[in-house]
């Protein structure tokens, strides 16, 4: 007997030539040359529909939000709340009130040590973070170790660039209050195993908070099914405006926690005698927010979601596959970070070359990289480099872009052979 | 933009690949280290200073091409020049990689350093060309804190 019939809409191939031309910086040239942008681990270019919700906003619905009667600021504070039902759905968060606007990843983790952490935090307890950090989730956390008291402990990745998962669980104690780990590393691309980290950290008590900056551009998020306490990501890295970004923490846990800045908007009622605090989230969104940023952060939303999640993660991997391929076949360069499953980038050196000059020499082919330690200094000691050249990868890239970045390493052996 | 070849020249390629006066220098009397934490670019700079002479210069460390050759070439450029003339060709130096692009440069008073001039088209590369040169300054001094081109 066959299965009942069940219609399947064929899946669009994904179209990446007509996505990157949905991008008007990619149509510019740098040094005469068409430029490719492989650097959106650093910060991602910005489709057309961001751009013009943004201005649009600016055009005809600006005013603050929760505060005026008349019009304007009803219909800034509608689209503003629509950006938080936006990242509600994007990350399948249980309510709304499980959503802060924050500045980015940064602010987030940060808001997250000093506001959950610190008044939970003393001498013997402990901070497990894993040694692929960035520094944005390694100096709040040795921050609040020193303001509290409390211990840094790091767990090891092996040669390829996977937290090894025996030694994170042995550095899981009964003093463990929280663990803090990326959802993908920006230096090597490691995706971790990020379910089975937590279950074994929730085993031991202890709340864990996700770095997800690398994670949310590139594959489908779901906290639920992750199973941690807290979730940071910035709008930059997935195609939305600057100085916006979101935390997504259990709501229980929100409501518990102290406010960690004052001032207009977090407030219920003010006396000089007393202060009478919001509940999440307005309560950690202290003064006027980036109203235009969260419009600009739903419209990237919306873009990307139409791109189906799935459909860019394999976009994607198929990018850093074929690019490793085409690197590896290069003499003298080494790929650093061979981790299992890798999301969204390609690190890299090239023999005794500086990764600067790999930059300039890549930045006047026309290709776009970011060289330096990626703000993950322990990463690039651990892999005993000074710095690495890194090519990362967008929905709008091609395997032709990846074509023009081994023609421009070819061509730094060339000058310095 | 001039083209690359403008920054990655034969002086600066050959000064990269065989780095003049690297290694210790025995009779050294002043020294100073350079840090630039963007990169993590790191030299010693040697100085055996005799009187007001610079009678020797050696570095060490490990950086990028344009400031491996920018120590290299500042140890040959300040050998037997008196202290006052070393710090006269840093001046020369810093304000050659800084000045506007369309400035015309005394090249001639540049002698082999201008092979490090192009670096003026490259803004974010001054700080690898200039931190010889900073470090430079303060062994002269006599600093004993390590200078950062941050």
């Amino acid at each position: 007997m066959t299965s009942p019939a069940e219609y399947v809409a064929p899946r669009a191939r994904f179209d990446a030539e007509a996505i990157a031309r949905e991008f008007p910086i990619l149509a510019r040239k740098v040094h005469g040359k068409p430029l490719v942008y492989l650097d959106s681990a650093a910060s991602s270019q910005k489709p057309a529909a961001v751009i013009d919700a943004i201005s649009s906003y600016y055009r005809s619905s600006h005013a603050n939000v929760h505060r005026g009667v008349h019009t304007l600021s009803e219909e800034a504070t509608a689209l503003y709340e629509a950006a938080r039902e936006s990242v509600r759905g994007f990350l399948n968060a249980a309510s709304v009130r499980e959503i802060v606007f924050v500045r980015g990843t940064t602010e987030a983790i940060n808001l997250v040590a000093q506001a959950y952490a610190r008044p939970r935090l003393g001498p013997g307890d402990e901070v497990l973070i894993s040694e692929l950090e960035h520094h944005s989730n390694l100096v709040p956390w040795q921050m609040v170790c020193g303001q509290t008291g409390a211990t840094l402990v790091v767990a090891p990745i092996d040669a390829r660039g996977d937290i090894v998962v025996e030694e994170y669980a042995r550095r899981l104690t009964p003093r463990t209050r929280v663990v803090a780990l990326a959802h993908v590393s920006n230096a090597l691309g490691t995706v971790n195993p990020i379910v089975e980290l937590t279950e074994l950290a929730k085993r031991r008590g202890a709340v864990v908070v996700v770095d997800g900056a690398q994670g949310v551009p590139h594959m489908p998020v779901d906290v639920r099914a992750l199973g941690a306490d807290f979730y940071a990501f910035s709008g930059h890295k997935m195609y939305a405006p600057t100085g916006i970004g979101a935390l997504w923490g259990r709501l229980e846990l929100l409501d518990a926690m102290e406010p960690w800045q004052g001032g207009g908007s977090m407030i219920k009622s003010v006396t000089f005698a007393k202060t009478e605090y919001a509940r999440a989230p307005e309560r950690f969104e202290a003064g006027t927010p980036d109203i235009a940023g969260a419009i600009g952060l739903r419209a990237a939303i919306d873009w990307l979601r139409a791109l189906d999640l799935d459909a860019v993660h394999q976009h994607e991997s198929d990018l850093v596959t074929y690019a490793s391929a085409l690197l590896t076949e290069i003499p003298s360069v080494r790929l650093i970070g061979t981790a299992r499953e890798r999301a969204g980038l390609v690190s890299f050196v090239v023999g005794d070359v500086h990764a600067h000059d790999v930059g300039t020499i890549l930045d006047g082919e026309g290709v776009a990289v970011r060289a330096g330690h990626h703000c993950a200094q322990p990463v690039m000691e651990h892999f005993d480099v000074p710095a690495t050249a890194r090519a990362s990868f967008a929905v709008h890239n091609t395997r032709a872009d990846v074509d023009r970045l081994a023609a421009g390493v070819r061509r730094v052996l060339e000058i310095f052979g | 933009m001039s083209d690359l070849r403008d920054l990655y020249q034969e002086v600066i390629l050959d000064h990269t690949k065989r780095p003049r006066n690297f290694g210790p220098l025995g009779s050294a009397t002043h020294r100073a280290t350079g840090r630039n934490p963007l990169c993590g670019d790191q030299l010693v700079l040697m100085l055996d200073i005799h009187g007001d002479v610079v009678r020797d210069a050696h570095f060490a460390g490990k950086g990028c091409a344009i400031s491996t050759a920018s120590a290299s070439l500042l140890t040959e450029a300040v050998k037997g020049k008196t202290t006052a003339e070393a710090h006269a060709l840093f001046e020369l130096f810093h304000d050659a990689v800084t000045a506007p692009t369309d400035a015309a440069l005394d090249l001639d008073k540049l002698g082999k350093l201008a092979a490090l001039a192009g670096v003026r088209e490259f803004p974010m590369r001054v700080k690898c060309a200039s931190l010889a040169w900073h470090t430079l300054e303060a062994a002269l001094a006599g600093a004993s804190q390590p200078v950062s081109t941050e």
